[in-house]
C-alpha cells in the first residue's frame, strides 16, 4: 500500500461520511422552518409540536454534521498538500467564501434559535431558522462550487513558471454548468432525503398511535407532517430525475470516459441501451462483459438527448487520453485512464435503485392518507416506512461514490475544451512529506472515532423519533418574561 | 492595489482571523477545561456549559474561516503547514470532533454515566486544542526544517523543544483565565464568587509565563522594535486582568484577558513577518509572504468579499452576546429534558 492510497481510502471515509448527515440537515432545516412558519401563520399548536419534535432531530443530526466537517476543511492541506499548491489558487476561494457567507451564519444563528425561544420576538426567532436553512443551501453552493471545478476545470490558466492552476475568471467558476447541475442535483437529493425521513417517521408514529387508540393524536399532528413529507418527495422526485438527466448530458461531454464506464460500454456504439443487470468480469477489462437486461437507447438517450446517438467506449477513450495526456506517470508507469468498471457501473444503478423506495412509499402513503382526514393503522405501512428511512442516504452515498471514483485516474478531470495543462492526476496530488504510518494511523483513528459516533448518532436518533412528538407550551412572549424564570431550554 | 500590498493585507487578515479565533474560543476552552474541576454538582456543571451554550459554534468557524483563508490567500503556506503539523492535527481534530459533539448530545439523554462520558470528551476536546496550538504556533515563530521544495521535514520530537511547550504553557494558562474570568462575567451569586477567585488566582501564574513566553519571543525571535510594544501591552493586559478581577470589575477583567490574547497573537505574527513559515537552517527555504501568496485577482475577490461580508459577521455575533447577555444563576438552569435511556414504557 502506498501513501495514495491510503489517503484515498481517508479521504472517501471521511467524505461519504461527513455527506451522509449532510443531506438531512440541507432539506430538514427548510421543513422544520416551514413547520414554525405554519405555527406562527395559524396558530395551531400542532406545527408548533411538530417544529420542536423535527428540530430536535434536526440538532441531533447537525451536530455531527459539524464535527466531521471540521475535518474535512483541513484534510486538503494534511493529506493532499501537493493537490492544494495546484489548485489553491483557484479551489481555495469557495471555501474561504462559504466559510465568511454559510457557516457563520449558520452557527450563530442556530445557537441564536436554539437558545432564543423566550429570548427573542417570534418573528425574529422564526427568522434566525429561516437564516439557518438558506445559509446550509449556500454552503452546499460553494462547497460545490469547488467539487464542479475539479470535475470540470473552467476559469483556469496555467503558469508555466510555477507549474500551477491560476484563476483566470472567478465568474467562469460560479457560473460552471457542471456546478449549477450538481447543485440542483444535491437540493432535490437532499430535499428527497428529508422528505423521506419526515414521511417515514410520522408515518410510522401514524401507525402506532392509531393502533394505540389515539386515531385523534395521530389525525391531528402525525398526518399533516406525513402530507408535508410527501409533498416535498413527489417535488423533489421529480427534481432529482431532471437534473440528472442534465449532469448525464453534461457528463458525456465533459468526462466521456466515465460515461463509458457506467455503462460498461466496451465499444463504440450508436442507440446504446441501458443494461439492468450486466455479468462478466468488469474489473477493468472489457473481455466477456454480456449485458443480460436492457434498455434500448436509454444510454444514448441520457447521453445525448437522442435515442441514436452515439456513445464512446472505453478502449476508443482510453487510446485517444493515452495520446492526448500521455501514457506514463511521474513514476514511468502505464497510465490507465478507466476508473475502476465494476464500482462505476453499479454505483450509478444503486443511486437510482434506491430512489424506489422513496417512490414506494410515497405512492403508498397518496394511497392510504387520500380523503380528507384519513389515518391508517396497517403494519405493512409502518413497517415500509421504517425501510424507507434509510435508502435516500445510501443512494445519495452511492451518487458520490460514483461521481468521485468515477473521475479516476484524476483528481482534477481535463477539460476537453479548456487548458489542458490545468489537470491532475490524483497520484500526484497526494501529500509528499508525510509517511504512510501517519495517514494509517489518521485513517485508523478516523474510522473507529467515526464508528462510534455513528451508533451513537442513530440510537439517539432513534430514541428520539420513536418517543413521538412531545406536549408543547407556548413559549412566552419576550415582553412578559419575568426575570428569574428558569431557561426555556439549557443544554 | 499591487500584489505585494494585498499579500500582506491578507496576511493581517489571517493574524486578525486566528486572534478572532483564540480570543473567541479562548474563553471556550478555558470553560471546558474548568467543567470537570471546577463544577460541584450536575447543576453547577449544566450552568458552566450552558454560559457558552450559544455561542460557541460560532467561535469555532473563526477556525475554519481562518483555514478557508489560508487556503485561498497562501495555499503553499496552508499545503506546508497542515501536511507538516499532520500528527499534531489529527489529535486537535478528535478533539474538537467530539468536544462538538459532546455539548449538543450530552443533555440528551438523562442518565448519570452518559453524562459522565461526553463530560470526558469535553474535558479532552478543550484541554488538548488548548495546548497544541500554542505548541503549534511556538513552532512557527522558531521556524522548522524546511527543505527547498517547502516540505516539512522535523520530526514529532523537534516539534516538541522547550520554546514551544512554554508556548503551549501560554495558551493554556491564557485560555484557563480567560475562561474563569468569563464564568464569573456570566454567572451570579456563590458561583460567580468561586469563579472570580479561581481567576484571580490564575491570572498571576498566567501573567508570569505569559510574559516569560512574550519576553523569549521578542528576545530570540523578532527582529523588530515595534513589537516590543506589543510585548509590553501582553504584560499591560495580564496584569490589568489579575487588578480588574480583585477589584471585582469583571466586564474590564475579560477585555484585559483578551487584550491580553491579542497581543500574544500580534506579537507571534510580528515577529514571524515577512516570513510565514521561516526555516531553520537555510533562511532561502523560507516560506514568505511574498513566495507563498495566491495570485492578485484571487486576492482581489477575496478582500472584496470580506470587505462586505466580515462587518456583518461581526455585527451579528455581537447582537447574539447582547442577547444572551444575561448572568445565569443555578436556579434558572431548568429540569433535565433528556430522555431516559430506555424506551419509557408509557410512550409504546
Ligand atoms: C437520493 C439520491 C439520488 C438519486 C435518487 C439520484 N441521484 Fe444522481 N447523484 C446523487 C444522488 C442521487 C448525488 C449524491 O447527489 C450526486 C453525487 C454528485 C452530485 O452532484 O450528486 C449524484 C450524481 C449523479 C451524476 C454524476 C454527475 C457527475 O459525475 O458529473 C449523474 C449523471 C446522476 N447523478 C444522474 C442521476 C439520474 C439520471 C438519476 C435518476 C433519475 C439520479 N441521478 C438519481
Ligand atoms: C467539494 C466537495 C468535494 C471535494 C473537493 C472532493 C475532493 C476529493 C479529493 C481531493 C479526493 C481524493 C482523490 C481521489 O482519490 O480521487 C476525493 C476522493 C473521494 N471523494 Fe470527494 N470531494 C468532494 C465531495 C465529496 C463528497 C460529498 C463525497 C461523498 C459523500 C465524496 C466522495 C469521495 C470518494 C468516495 C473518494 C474516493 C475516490 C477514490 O479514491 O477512488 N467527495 N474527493
Ligand atoms: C469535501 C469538501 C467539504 C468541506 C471542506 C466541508 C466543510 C464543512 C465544514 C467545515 C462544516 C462545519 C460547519 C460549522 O461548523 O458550522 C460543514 C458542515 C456542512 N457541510 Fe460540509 N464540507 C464538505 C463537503 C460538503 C458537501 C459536498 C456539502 C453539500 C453538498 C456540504 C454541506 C454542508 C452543510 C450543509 C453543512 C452544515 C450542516 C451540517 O453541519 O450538517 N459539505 N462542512
Amino acid at each position: 500500500m502506498e501513501v495514495v492510497d491510503a489517503a484515498r481510502w481517508q479521504f472517501a471515509i471521511v467524505t461519504v461520511y461527513h455527506f451522509v448527515f449532510v443531506p438531512l440537515t440541507i432539506g430538514l432545516a427548510p421543513l422544520v422552518a416551514i413547520m414554525q412558519t405554519a405555527w406562527l401563520v395559524t396558530g395551531k399548536d400542532t406545527w408548533l409540536r411538530l417544529t420542536k419534535f423535527f428540530g430536535k432531530l434536526l440538532l441531533v443530526n447537525f451536530a455531527i454534521g459539524v464535527a466531521t466537517g471540521i475535518v474535512q476543511e483541513f484534510q486538503f492541506g494534511m493529506s493532499w498538500s501537493e493537490y492544494s499548491r495546484f489548485v489553491g489558487d483557484i479551489f481555495g476561494a469557495p471555501l474561504a467564501i462559504e466559510g465568511l457567507a454559510a457557516f457563520f451564519v449558520e452557527s450563530t444563528f442556530l445557537g441564536l434559535w436554539i437558545f432564543g425561544w423566550d429570548r427573542l420576538p417570534r418573528k425574529i426567532h422564526l427568522a434566525c431558522l429561516w437564516l439557518v436553512a438558506i445559509a446550509t443551501n449556500a454552503s452546499a453552493f460553494f462547497i460545490l462550487a469547488a467539487n464542479s471545478w475539479m470535475q470540470h476545470p473552467v476559469g483556469a490558466i496555467y503558469n508555466p513558471e510555477t507549474g500551477r492552476a491560476e484563476l483566470d475568471d472567478f465568474g467562469a467558476v460560479l457560473l460552471n454548468s457542471t456546478l449549477w447541475a450538481a447543485y440542483t442535483h444535491t437540493i432535490a437529493t437532499s430535499m428527497l432525503v428529508a422528505g423521506t425521513f419526515v414521511t417515514g417517521v410520522a408515518g410510522w408514529l401514524l401507525v402506532r398511535e392509531v393502533r394505540a387508540g389515539n386515531v385523534d393524536l395521530a389525525r391531528t399532528v402525525y398526518r399533516p407532517a406525513a402530507l408535508l413529507g410527501l409533498v416535498t418527495i413527489v417535488l423533489s422526485g421529480a427534481g432529482v430525475a431532471a437534473s440528472g438527466d442534465w449532469q448525464a448530458k453534461l457528463m458525456f461531454e465533459q468526462q466521456p470516459m466515465k460515461m463509458a464506464a457506467a455503462e460498461g460500454l466496451c465499444e463504440t456504439q450508436t442507440g446504446a441501451g441501458f443494461s439492468i443487470l450486466t455479468v462478466g468480469d468488469l474489473s477493468n477489462s472489457c473481455e466477456g462483459v454480456i449485458h443480460l437486461v436492457e434498455v434500448p437507447g436509454l444510454t444514448s438517450y441520457l447521453a445525448t438527448g437522442d435515442f441514436a446517438g452515439e456513445v464512446q467506449g472505453v478502449p476508443e477513450l482510453q487510446e485517444y487520453m493515452s495520446e492526448r495526456y500521455g501514457d506514463v506517470d511521474a513514476a514511468g508507469e502505464e497510465i490507465s485512464y478507466s476508473p475502476n468498471l465494476a464500482l462505476t457501473y453499479w454505483s450509478f444503478r444503486l443511486m437510482i435503485g434506491f430512489a424506489g423506495f422513496s417512490a414506494a412509499l410515497a405512492l403508498a402513503a397518496l394511497w392510504l392518507l387520500r380523503g380528507k382526514g384519513s389515518v391508517t393503522d396497517k403494519r405493512w405501512f409502518a413497517r415500509l416506512c421504517l425501510i424507507a428511512i434509510p435508502m435516500p442516504f445510501v443512494a445519495a452515498s452511492f451518487g458520490w461514490i460514483f461521481t468521485e471514483t468515477g473521475r479516476q485516474p484524476w483528481v482534477v478531470v481535463p477539460n476537453p475544451t479548456g487548458v489542458d495543462l490545468v489537470r491532475m492526476l490524483t497520484s500526484d496530488g497526494v501529500s509528499s512529506s508525510v509517511s504512510l504510518a501517519e495517514v494509517l494511523i489518521s485513517l485508523t483513528v478516523f474510522t473507529l472515532l467515526y464508528g462510534v459516533l455513528a451508533v451513537v448518532w442513530v440510537r439517539l436518533m432513534v430514541r428520539y423519533a420513536s418517543h413521538g412528538a412531545p406536549e408543547v407550551e407556548a413559549p412566552p412572549e419576550p415582553e412578559d418574561a419575568e426575570t428569574d424564570r428558569p431557561l426555556s431550554f439549557a443544554y | 492595489m499591487d500584489v505585494h500590498t494585498l499579500a500582506i493585507v491578507w496576511f493581517v487578515l489571517i493574524a486578525v482571523l486566528w486572534t478572532g479565533y483564540l480570543v473567541l474560543e479562548g474563553f471556550d476552552f478555558g470553560v471546558g477545561m474548568l467543567l470537570a474541576p471546577f463544577s460541584r454538582d450536575e447543576t453547577e456543571r449544566r450552568l458552566v456549559i450552558n454560559t457558552i451554550g450559544p455561542v460557541w459554534d460560532g467561535n469555532e468557524v473563526w477556525l475554519l474561516v481562518a483555514g478557508g483563508a489560508m487556503f485561498a490567500a497562501f495555499p503553499e503556506w496552508y499545503a506546508t503547514m497542515f501536511s507538516g503539523f499532520y500528527l499534531a492535527l489529527l489529535l486537535i481534530l478528535v478533539a474538537l470532533i467530539v468536544r462538538a459533539v459532546a455539548f449538543e448530545w450530552r443533555g440528551k439523554i438523562d442518565d448519570a454515566l452518559w453524562r459522565r462520558r461526553w463530560d470526558w470528551a469535553i474535558t479532552f476536546g478543550s484541554w488538548t486544542p488548548a495546548v497544541l496550538w500554542g505548541v503549534a504556533f511556538g513552532n512557527l515563530v522558531r521556524g522548522v526544517e524546511m527543505d527547498a521544495d517547502h516540505q516539512m521535514t522535523s520530526s514529532l520530537l523537534d516539534l516538541l523543544n522547550p520554546y514551544a511547550l512554554v508556548g503551549g504553557a501560554t495558551t493554556t494558562l491564557l485560555f484557563l483565565t480567560h475562561g474563569a474570568v468569563f464564568l464569573s462575567l456570566k454567572t451570579d451569586g456563590e458561583f460567580r464568587h468561586r469563579a472570580r477567585a479561581l481567576a484571580t488566582r490564575l491570572a498571576l501564574v498566567s501573567a508570569a509565563v505569559g510574559v516569560v513566553f512574550a519576553v523569549w519571543t521578542q528576545v530570540a525571535y523578532s527582529d523588530k522594535l515595534w513589537t516590543w510594544g506589543v510585548v509590553a501591552l501582553a504584560a499591560a493586559g495580564a496584569l490589568g486582568a489579575l487588578r480588574a478581577i480583585r477589584g471585582g470589575r469583571e466586564g474590564w477583567a475579560f477585555a484585559a484577558s483578551a487584550v491580553t490574547i491579542l497581543a500574544v497573537v500580534v506579537l507571534i505574527y510580528g515577529a514571524m513577518f515577512p516570513n510565514v513559515m521561516p526555516a531553520i537552517g537555510d533562511p532561502a527555504n523560507s516560506l514568505t509572504v511574498a513566495n507563498a501568496a495566491a495570485t492578485p485577482k484571487t486576492l482581489t475577490i477575496l478582500t472584496w468579499v470580506a470587505a462586505f461580508l466580515a462587518p456583518l459577521v461581526l455585527a451579528y455575533q455581537g447582537w447574539t452576546y447582547w442577547v444572551f447577555r444575561r448572568r445565569l444563576t443555578a436556579d434558572r438552569i431548568p429540569a433535565p429534558i433528556g430522555l431516559s435511556r430506555r424506551r419509557d414504557p408509557a410512550a409504546s
